[in-house]
């Protein structure tokens, strides 16, 4: 049960073998005797849980079900979800209980999900490793010595360990798809505004997109098909007709069932596979790649000649934008107020320094600095100015090919504590995915081998803007040639 | 360029953030290393290319100007620190 897909246990749901309240009951189970070891969900409220199975199981005996109805989902704690504890990774937020529903919230409502939890992340998902939370690290279950990734290490981890069948979670820089990488799981990061950011807490608001994690590709076309919807609510959602994003599964792209991906180009950029990349992720990608072109896809050599830029400009435009976001919390409307001070700006500045964990201030004083007078034009507007030199680069790689392929993440995971000193080393984790955030590219990661340790690897595919449906077709008919994205961690049976 | 410890403690001040000497210290070495990081930017030549803040090239949708929202300050006031007859309690700034 703890392994199947999306789409099998609607058919069991359909079939009442077994009913919403019992699988989340499962699920639930799990959770209490799994996560105490990894920590990867921070809030857990098995009544409204079980309340939400119920409603579930009396829809789907009216015969109202859609393809989600009555199975269990796992929030990252930045999605804002009505009667349930919003904290964002943060001591800002710990007591912050959202009046209301994020659009992705109400659409998996609507769909009869059951809100399973809400899932630790780096604080203000600025991290890597999920080790910046103030709940605590959140632990990788395939080695519980080693990071999960981040910032959505808690929804990885709960998929990886199977306390959740699905989970969503949100990408600035890679934080949807690295900690997939790294937990042998699935992630999609859609085009930018495909999906609401309304009810998401703001990072960096042209660079934030919230997506699915899943086991497969398959389970990530059926929950983008609940998330993505324009909403008014989110100045940058896109106003467009809505896809079926599992359109790319049944038939093959354009090939034959021989070579069902016959006609498709596959893009290898030469600066993903350069120094920085560690062997055992570099060879288990190459397989990965042979095993594409065993499928009938052709590979085109490629470059992107600025990807060593991408990092620099990432942490200049994240951190202006979140100085910008995060100077709402100021403790006068929500969130945290320090308990001594002597005046309104004491109060401000005694609040933030006490409610913002190390990183997140980090950033603050990044942003605020590059926003700063006499600095704006050498930091933020150069870094604007390589922004569009990294989307012209993806641009022109697309008149070469139809999916960029490479390595989602340059190590596997690696031990807690390891980076958690060196913000630099850190932030280099995310060499290989911020440039799909820069440009707004859709990018998602899915498990292709196992490297230094046994831990999982993930490649990454890029497609052009609105190409999620081809995405998940071609990852989809590597899942039916391979058996990687059904590996599990051992020790979390 | 570095960030001497003065800057760092200039930020800190517009950025509202109180910060000790040692946080400054600290502070300081690392936003170092890490505009080390950022300076590669200067590396390419970025003359005439128009800078891009948006992933998308879209227009600001506009809306009727009308009343959608309706009143909910108990509701949303209840998460408040500080509040007394519906208004957000701050220390006083004017005397």
């Amino acid at each position: 049960m703890i392994n199947a897909s999306l789409k099998q246990l609607s058919a069991l749901l359909a079939q009442r073998k077994i009913s919403s309240v019992e699988l989340t009951q499962l699920h639930l189970d799990r959770i209490a005797r799994l996560n105490p070891g990894l920590n990867a969900f921070v809030t857990v409220d098995a009544a409204r849980s079980l309340a939400q199975a119920r409603a579930a199981d009396a829809r789907i005996a009216a015969g109202a079900a859609r393809p989600l109805t009555g199975i269990p989902v796992a929030l990252k704690d930045i999605f804002c979800a009505q009667g349930w504890r919003t904290t964002c990774g943060s001591q800002m937020l710990a007591n912050f209980v959202s009046p209301y529903d994020a659009h992705v919230v109400e659409r998996l409502n609507a769909a009869g999900a059951v809100m399973l939890g809400k899932t630790n992340m780096d604080e203000f998902a600025m991290g890597s490793s999920t080790e910046t939370c103030f709940w605590g690290p959140v632990r990788n279950p395939w080695d519980p010595a080693r990071v999960p990734g981040g910032s959505s290490g808690g929804s990885a981890a709960a998929v990886a360990a199977r306390m959740a069948p699905m989970a969503i979670g949100t990408d600035t820089g890679g934080s949807i798809r690295q900690p997939a990488a790294l937990t042998g799981i699935c992630g999609l990061k859609p085009t930018y505004g495909v999906v609401s950011r309304y009810g998401m807490v703001a990072f960096a608001s042209s660079l934030d997109q919230g997506g699915p994690m899943a086991k497969s590709a398959e389970d990530l076309a059926l929950m983008l098909n609940v998330m993505a919807c324009f909403d008014a609510r989110d100045s940058t959602s896109l106003e467009r007709p809505a896809e079926d994003y599992t359109r790319g599964l049944a038939a093959p792209l354009a090939g034959d069932r021989a070579a069902p991906l016959g006609g498709v180009r596959i893009g290898v950029p030469k600066e993903y596979f350069g120094a920085g990349l560690g062997s055992d992720v570099g060879a288990a990608v190459e397989a990965a790649l042979a095993q594409f072109e065993k499928l009938g896809a052709k590979r085109v050599a490629i470059s992107l000649p600025n990807s060593a830029l991408s990092v620099p400009a990432y942490y200049v435009i994240a951190p202006a934008e979140a100085s910008s976001n995060l100077s709402r919390f100021d403790g006068v409307r929500y969130g945290y107020r320090a308990p001594d001070y002597a005046d309104l700006l004491d109060m401000y500045r005694k609040s933030r320094a006490q409610g913002f964990g190390a990183e997140v201030k980090r950033r603050i004083l990044i942003g605020t600095y590059v926003l700063s007078h006499g600095y704006y034009d050498a930091y933020y507007l150069k870094a604007q100015k390589i922004r569009r030199l990294i989307a012209q680069d993806f641009a022109a790689a697309y008149a070469q090919c139809d999916l960029i392929l490479g390595p989602t993440s340059p190590s596997v995971a690696f031990a807690l504590g390891a980076k958690a000193s060196d913000p630099v080393e850190m932030y280099l984790n995310d060499i290989y995915t911020v440039s799909a955030n820069l440009a707004g590219l859709p990018a998602m990661s899915i498990p292709c081998g196992f490297g230094e340790g046994g831990m999982p690897v993930g490649l990454q595919l890029t497609g052009n803007y609105f190409a999620e449906a081809n995405m998940l077709g071609a990852a989809h008919q590597y899942q039916l040639a391979t058996d990687w994205h059904t590996r599990q961690p051992g020790g979390v049976e | 360029m570095s960030l001497s410890l003065q800057e760092v403690r200039r930020v800190a001040l517009l950025a509202r953030i109180e910060i000790t000497d040692r946080e400054a210290q600290a502070a300081q070495v690392q936003l170092n290393e890490i505009f080390k990081l950022i300076e590669q930017m200067q590396s390419v030549d970025t003359e005439g290319i128009v800078p891009m803040a948006h992933a998308q090239d879209v227009v600001q949708r506009l809306r009727e100007d009308r009343v959608t929202e309706t009143d909910q300050h108990a509701l949303y006031q209840s998460v408040a620190p500080q509040v007394e007859n519906g208004l957000y309690l701050v220390p006083k700034v004017i005397e």
